[in-house]
């Protein structure tokens, strides 16, 4: 795992991005800098439009800033082309989206391997059944998507996510399209994740409850983070989140 | 990636064989034509070889070297009494001599019409079946004896299976004589080859064959075998010598080569011809394959994103979209290639019902067939799914968390108009060049022609997506005003996706297209074919053979002639030969009564100058007379396939219509024609009446020709009008083969119906839970698919019919009138709606299905 910065994976430096141009031209991200420490989990918060998307989405390569420098792994990302990205998603980046993305023709264990099949990989020794157990899967490894409920799926995206062991996990409202007790459960396999791998998680969020199980939680508004929260309870972010969007 | 690609091809299968359906007939074309074209190939080759298995070295009149349009006439017999010569010769085992006559032949069925009146061979002829000669004889008795008498005959074993006869039957046989009746008293074929298709043969003691086919004291051949120590080409050395300046020497090897030679010309026509149909298919095909790619890569834009966030480079997804098309390719061109041998059988059975029946032994399947099937098919879907892969590569992985992501456009996009204009300008240029650029060569012509109307077909098909809406304004203004909530729905899906609508249409555009091409074409030739004949014949009845173009016997004419019901008859001889040193037909006229049935347009001379003709004289064509830069006063010398020569004045030229002149560019007096040749033929007899055409005159003019059954007599109407017939036939053809083509744009239409909806299933669902019926919602599928079949015909058949322009005008030294045949047009309309209503059946009913709950929860 590399790190840089006392423990940064993941460091922004005045980012901004401006989405068209001229008179329709609009600022999602107006100077951001942030640093995401090694082994933790951060929440990005913030009411709708306020950048919290974007700001993931160039963190992990996906979008470009507008001005400004990302660094992930140690490894300036901005400038970088599409096979060095490729390379740097395989070897650093996982992803769980907030409609699972999972292949309809695959069943949970291909899903979960998919990664390093495509990195032309195997898991180590052991390591697979260790994940699918502590996700909670290892009876339901043949069953294709289509015949999991939708928090079995998640889980699958999440194991598919952390079964190249990244530098970096991204969770873009992971629990955005799941009943509250299936949220929770989910919230729960991240946060060990965290605890058990040390595994470093960022992740967008509208969901307080979720925010919760952040070390760290960042508020955004208008294109800045314009507060900031160590681990708090989901009441604490909720009223926070009331201000920042009142302001 | 590999296990991606192939599990996700699986989950789609219904698209898959959907898709692979668009190469599989192609390719069953391709593999057909090969099986067929072999097989007919193989069973001549066979033919030949067992033909010439005892015989080392065959003796033959020497022929001039006449070719007309490619053939050569047969060579001429040479003299019985070279028999004896040839055997005397120092090398020489056996020799024995026999009669071959192609076509005077004709076996009558019991209602008194040839067998065979389609212009197969009917051949003729004499052997010597003494045992001693067996080794010469290429054929095998299957049943009887062989004929010993003069009134004995067997027959080839598929005319007699055909026709039901028995042996011991009574058979009628017209030849050059009148026709006779015979008794059969054995059934033959040639070696091992099962059938001959269309081609009759009959054997007669060689007496009788010399005296019915003209060939007293001659022998059309003289099979020679050798004796021990001598070599094919030693036997050759040796009897060339003795033979006189008109006979010649060859091997067997030589003389069967020949023969495959020439059947190799004429089934690598075939061939061909068959491919280009072959070929049309799978340009459809492509684009098929290309929509339908286009369109899965596009609904699986997020599936690629999704990828490319869990580190899939974009080579991994251009290598998992190529690698579904490789698939899809191997196995539509697996499947096509065994189909291809129904179609072989397809093919034959279609060729048989227009009278051409080949002759065939076992099938052959040849490595080349299985190796062009299989790379052309999985070649051109490789092609086809190449653009939509990269296109999936462009992807970006972004789009993996964004709801409702669609496929970036292409970088091209903007200059795609462009390239368009430049493809159609090149394709017209491409045209242009092979159209009125006098000195290529065929081949060049045709690849010129080939590639200018794929590039145009390329070039419509990209504009189009830019004509799909306002051409759907006005083909789905029917639907849009009258077709309720469901025909407004489908007017405006239909162009939501212009681009795809476009190459839905476009496909069904080039078989729309190429039917319009023929159908404006021929309507044209067919008018101009009437107008030449109208021009010309001013006689009331007009005599030709059945097929209507192979000269027949003059004693057809002459019998006419000798009936007392016409007032006036005049044949027309004709037959190949020498004018000045170069092929040309020869034609006789006779001097005092063709004016009457034959209209002359003179340019110099009048009907006059006929009387004139003698034996010295001739009149020619305005045309020939150009093209050899001669006029009246020029000599000419005649040299006929007999190797006779005359030397004749010309004293006359006259300028029949460019499309269809009935006489011969050098035409000389009958009497002069018949010195010259031994075995005069009529191209036509025209008979004129005294009154009014009668039923009763007519029976008594057909019972004075009863002689000759090949002979048909008709009325200049119904001349004209099976000329048509036989026209229209050969469009029809043509028409079944396209067909095939068409099939394929309509499997592109079901696809992309079938891919609209699944797309579509949410609003589908939620068009019915706010109340749309079942029934409405088959109508808008059905609608929108109409609109697309008619936005392909609305594309096609003004392209058909400017092609047709084109053609025409570079077929202007034939003078062929350009006439729009508007009806056709209509009713190919006619049919692109039924398409469209076909295609739409099983997409319609996959719609009306969806569960309206389900489908606004699918995800």
């Amino acid at each position: 795992m590399s790190e840089s910065h006392n423990g940064a994976v993941v460091v922004a430096r005045d980012v901004t991005r401006r989405y068209g141009e001229g008179e329709t031209a609009v600022d999602a991200l107006r100077g951001v800098s942030v640093n995401i420490a090694a082994g933790e989990a951060t929440a990005v918060m913030g009411p709708s439009g306020s950048g919290k998307s974007t700001l993931m989405h160039i963190l992990a390569g996906l979008d470009k800033p507008t001005s400004g420098d990302v660094e992930l792994a140690g490894t300036a990302i901005t400038q970088l082309g599409d096979n060095a990205l490729t390379k740097l998603r395989r070897d650093h980046i996982g992803f769980v989206f907030q409609f699972f993305n999972l292949l309809p023709m695959l069943d949970a264990k291909e899903n979960i391997l998919l990664p390093l099949t495509i990195a032309g990989e195997k898991p180590a020794d052991g390591w697979f059944e260790q994940l699918v157990a502590d996700v909670g899967l290892t009876d339901r490894l043949s069953h294709r998507p289509a015949e999991l409920s939708g928090g079995q799926q998640q889980r699958v995206a999440i194991a598919r996510a952390l079964v190249s062991k990244p530098t970096v996990l991204f969770a873009d409202e992971p629990t955005g399209n799941l009943d509250s007790s299936t949220s929770h459960e989910i919230l729960e396999l991240l946060r060990r994740s965290v605890d058990e791998y040390r595994q470093t998680i960022v992740m967008v969020t509208h969901d307080a409850r979720a925010a919760a199980m952040a070390h760290r939680v960042l508020f955004l508004a208008d294109g800045e983070i314009v507060r900031e929260l160590g681990e708090s309870s989901a009441h604490d972010i909720l009223s926070v989140m009331e201000e920042v969007s009142a302001a | 990636m590999i296990k991606v690609a192939l599990r996700g091809l699986a989950g789609r299968k219904l698209r898959a064989a959907l898709t692979g359906i668009a190469i599989v007939l192609g390719v069953a074309m391709i593999s057909g034509t090969y099986i067929l074209t072999d097989t007919v190939e193989s069973a001549f080759t066979n033919l030949f070889t067992d033909s010439y298995a005892g015989t080392d070295a065959v003796v033959t009149g020497k022929g001039l070297d006449i070719s007309i349009d490619g053939e050569k006439p047969p060579d001429p017999p040479v003299d019985a009494s070279l028999l004896d010569v040839v055997r005397g010769v120092e090398g020489v085992a056996l020799a024995s001599g026999s009669v071959a006559d192609e076509d005077s032949t004709k076996l009558l069925t019991s209602d008194g019409e040839p067998v065979n009146s389609e212009g197969w061979p009917t051949l003729g002829f004499g052997i010597d079946t003494a045992p001693a000669f067996a080794q010469f004889n290429p054929l095998k008795l299957y049943e009887g004896r062989w004929p010993t008498a003069a009134d004995e005959v067997v027959i080839d074993a598929g005319s007699v299976d055909e026709q039901g006869w028995e042996i011991g039957d009574t058979v009628q046989i017209s030849t050059l004589q009148p026709k006779r009746a015979f008794t059969l008293v054995g059934v033959a074929q040639y070696g091992e080859v099962a059938s001959l298709g269309g081609i009759s043969f009959t054997v007669f003691t060689i007496p009788t064959a010399q005296e019915l086919l003209g060939r007293e004291g001659q022998y059309d051949a003289i099979s020679v075998a050798a004796r021990e120590g001598f070599t094919e080409d030693e036997l050759v050395a040796a009897i060339e010598p003795v033979l006189p300046k008109d006979a010649k020497a060859v091997s067997a090897t030589a003389e069967a080569q020949e023969q495959t030679d020439a059947v190799g010309e004429f089934t690598k026509f075939f061939r061909y011809f068959l491919l280009a149909f072959a070929g049309v298919a799978l340009f459809v095909g492509a684009f098929v394959i290309f929509n339908t790619f286009s369109i899965t890569v596009a609904q699986r834009t997020r599936e690629f994103a999704t990828l490319r966030t869990i580190g899939a480079s974009r080579r991994q997804v251009l290598g998992s979209v190529i690698l579904e098309s490789l698939v899809i390719g191997l196995a539509a061109a697996l499947v096509g290639l065994g189909l291809g041998v129904l179609l072989a059988e397809g093919i034959q059975a279609l060729f048989k019902s227009l009278g051409a029946d080949f002759p065939t032994g076992d099938r052959v399947f040849a490595t080349r067939t299985v190796v062009v099937s299989l790379a052309v098919g999985v070649g051109i879907t490789l092609v086809a799914g190449l653009f939509p892969a990269i296109r999936a590569t462009r992807v970006p992985p972004i789009a993996a968390v964004r709801e409702g992501a669609t496929l970036p456009q292409s970088r091209f996009h903007r200059f795609t108009p462009w390239i368009a204009g430049i493809v159609v300008v090149v394709a017209l240029l491409a045209l242009a060049r092979a159209m009125f650029t006098d000195e290529l060569g065929t081949g060049d012509r045709l690849l010129s022609i080939a590639g200018g109307v794929l590039l145009l077909f390329l070039g419509v098909a990209m504009l189009s997506s830019h004509l799909v809406k306002p051409i759907a304004r006005v083909v789905g203004l029917p639907a849009h005003t009258a077709g309720g909530v469901a025909g407004r729905l489908a007017s405006g899906n239909a162009v939501r996706n212009p681009g795809r609508t476009a190459a839905t249409a476009a496909a069904l555009m080039i078989g729309i297209a190429l039917v319009s091409f023929i159908a404006t074409l021929t309507n044209g030739m067919k008018a101009s074919n009437r107008e030449a004949i109208e021009e010309q014949v001013i006689a009331d009845y007009v005599l030709t053979s059945q097929d209507g173009y192979t000269p027949f016997v003059a004693a057809a004419g002459d019998a006419l002639a000798a009936s007392s019901v016409p007032d006036l008859v005049t044949s027309v001889r004709s037959d190949a030969g020498l004018v000045d040193g170069d092929s040309a037909e020869i034609g006789g006229i006779e001097p005092g009564t063709i004016a009457a049935a034959y209209d002359f347009d003179w340019r110099d001379g009048d009907n006059g100058v006929l009387a004139t003709l003698g034996t010295t004289n001739a009149v020619v064509s305005s045309n020939y007379a150009e093209d050899h830069d001669i006029g009246v006063g020029s000599v000419l010398t005649l040299r006929s396939t007999a190797d006779r020569t005359a030397t004749v004045t010309v004293v006359g030229t006259f300028e029949p219509p460019p499309f269809y002149p009935l006489l011969e560019s050098v035409n000389v007096s009958s009497e002069l024609f018949d010195s010259l040749y031994d075995r005069p033929r009529n191209r036509w007899t025209w008979a004129n009446l005294a009154g009014e055409p009668t039923d009763e005159s007519r029976a008594q003019m057909e019972t004075a020709i009863a002689g000759y059954p090949d002979t048909q007599l008709e009325t200049r109407e119904e001349w004209i009008d099976r000329e048509d017939a036989d026209f229209n036939e050969f469009i029809t053809f043509l028409y079944v083969m396209l067909t095939l083509a068409v099939f394929v744009s309509i499997f592109g239409m079901i696809n992309t119906l079938v891919l609209s909806v699944y797309e579509r299933t949410r609003e589908i669902g939620m068009l019915r839970t706010i109340g749309m019926t079942r029934r409405q919602v088959r109508r808008m599928i059905r609608q929108e698919s109409i609109i697309t079949a008619l936005i392909g015909a609305a594309l096609g058949l003004p392209l058909g019919i400017f092609l047709a322009a084109l053609v025409n005008r570079a077929l202007s030294e034939f003078d062929v009138r350009f006439s729009i045949p508007w009806a056709q047009l209509i009713v190919l309309t006619i049919v692109a709606i039924i398409i469209g209503i076909l295609a739409a059946i099983m997409p319609a009913r996959r719609a009306a299905k969806l569960n309206p709950l389900e489908a606004i929860a699918y995800e």
